[in-house]
């Protein structure tokens, strides 16, 4: 799933270099702002049938915290 | 569960009116260039918008003008309206309520219901499952139910994260008791531990206007605002609408026992392009029944569901019958969906107000 994961991360971010790891801290991405943000909630519901609410998605940092959090509710 | 069910209430007509001025997001400097412009029309839909721009126009001439032209085209005395509810979040003073103004400046007869009512996104919905209840007792034959708001007044035109989502609009919308007009059906919610997603912390009465309420504050990095406009958590409201519209619309469908096939057109809040197409996708609606009006007016509070069918669906509607159905969600949390059926619908084209800009007291 991780792989895959990243693989939509980037294409929704419209990242097409590396600098998309587990343990990347996306919110210092450069392509990270609100309206990212607003991107990845809507394909991570698209994709998993996960909706992940704001005040959750805070405690989120790295790549791998949000693929941990989508397995937890999935 | 807040399911209600009005017999005998027909929507006769419908009006908006929008300040004439236009604000063009292509050339915002706020957005900061051209490219993230265009990522930001593609994203959320908005290109234009109807702006009140200083001008000191409030709501409530932008829905006088709807209602005023509405009754025209009805050929409705002034005499004859027994109710007015006039929903907004921008009312013209903290009292009186609006809705006591613009009964005298409409000529209605002082034997006449009036409130206003404080909701902004949701506001349309809850505001005819308000007026339909009151008249369809009957004795109240006619009624103007006037929403919108002049919400770019409430932003602050340093924050991208809200300014250039939103237009200005007035509607005035018409109800007729009329005997076998068949049903209005609603379904309505509420979530207020989500009161904060989008507020004006200061100038109620929790936080009373103060010698801070002006100061400028830089939230988030570039977006600046000060107490006395609009906090939007976007990502909050985003999470809440997708949710919240399709168990509604689907709660609405289930309790009345209708299929998405007896609906003719599904009219939503216009919040932004990639939430309704959102809420489109989950609910598996073919698109060319769901209209938008966001790309020329942009999210416009209360008006915005009024507004999308005035300038998208008019000529269709002003002959046969059609049924609607319309759902909302946003500020509060509050949302709400309604079916309702349109015969021969008064429809006139969008107003266009103008007014010479006037200098604010500082």
């Amino acid at each position: 799933m991780s792989d895959k994961f990243i693989d939509l991360f980037k294409e929704t971010l419209e990242i097409t270099d590396d600098s998309v790891q587990l343990d990347t801290e996306f919110r210092k991405l450069p392509q990270w702002d609100s309206l990212a943000f607003l991107s990845v909630i809507a394909m991570i519901d698209e994709e998993y049938d996960v909706v992940i609410e704001g005040n959750d998605f805070i405690k989120l940092i790295t790549v791998a915290d949000v693929i941990n959090e989508i397995k937890n509710r999935s | 569960m807040a399911i209600v069910h009005c017999n005998n209430v027909a929507i006769k007509g419908i009006a908006a009116c929008v300040p004439e001025h236009i604000e063009d997001n292509k050339t915002l400097s706020l957005l900061g260039g051209s490219d993230e412009a265009e990522r930001f029309i593609g994203t959320t839909g908005v290109e234009f918008r109807h702006t009140v721009n200083g001008t000191g126009l409030c709501t409530s001439d932008l829905c006088f003008e709807a209602a005023d032209r509405l009754l025209k085209e009805l050929e409705w005395g002034s005499d004859e309206v027994d109710c007015l509810i006039f929903v907004s979040q921008t009312p013209d003073y903290i009292l009186p309520a609006t809705s006591c103004i613009l009964q005298h400046r409409l000529g209605l007869s002082t034997d006449c219901f009036a409130i206003d009512i404080s909701l902004g996104c949701s506001g349309w919905v809850y505001g005819l499952s308000t007026i339909a209840s009151l008249m369809a007792s009957g004795t109240m034959k006619k009624g103007l139910l006037l929403t919108g708001d002049t919400t770019t007044v409430t932003k602050s035109p340093r924050d991208k994260s809200t300014y250039p989502l939103f237009g200005d609009a007035g509607t005035a919308t018409a109800l007729e008791y009329t005997e076998g007009s068949g049903s209005i059906m609603f379904h309505m919610g509420t979530d207020g531990k989500g009161f904060d997603s989008i507020m004006i912390p200061d100038g109620g009465f929790r936080n009373f206007y103060n010698e801070h309420s002006l100061q400028i504050e830089e939230v988030e990095p570039g977006i600046y605002r000060n107490r006395l406009q609009s906090i939007l958590n976007g990502p909050a409201v985003f999470t809440f609408g997708i949710t919240k519209a399709p168990r509604s619309v689907n709660t609405l469908l289930e309790h009345f026992q209708l299929s998405k096939d007896d609906i003719d057109y599904f009219v939503f809040h216009q919040a932004n392009l990639m939430m309704n197409e959102k809420i489109r996708s989950k609910l598996k609606i073919d698109p060319s029944k769901v209209p938008y009006s966001l790309r020329e007016y942009g999210n416009t509070s209360s008006a915005s569901i009024p507004l999308t069918i005035v300038a998208e669906l008019a000529p269709v509607l002003k002959t046969g019958n059609h049924r609607i159905l319309a759902s909302a969600f946003g500020v509060g949390l509050s949302w709400a969906s309604v079916v309702f059926d349109t015969t021969n619908l008064v429809c006139p084209d969008v107003i266009l107000l103008n007014a010479t800009p006037k200098t604010i007291p500082q």
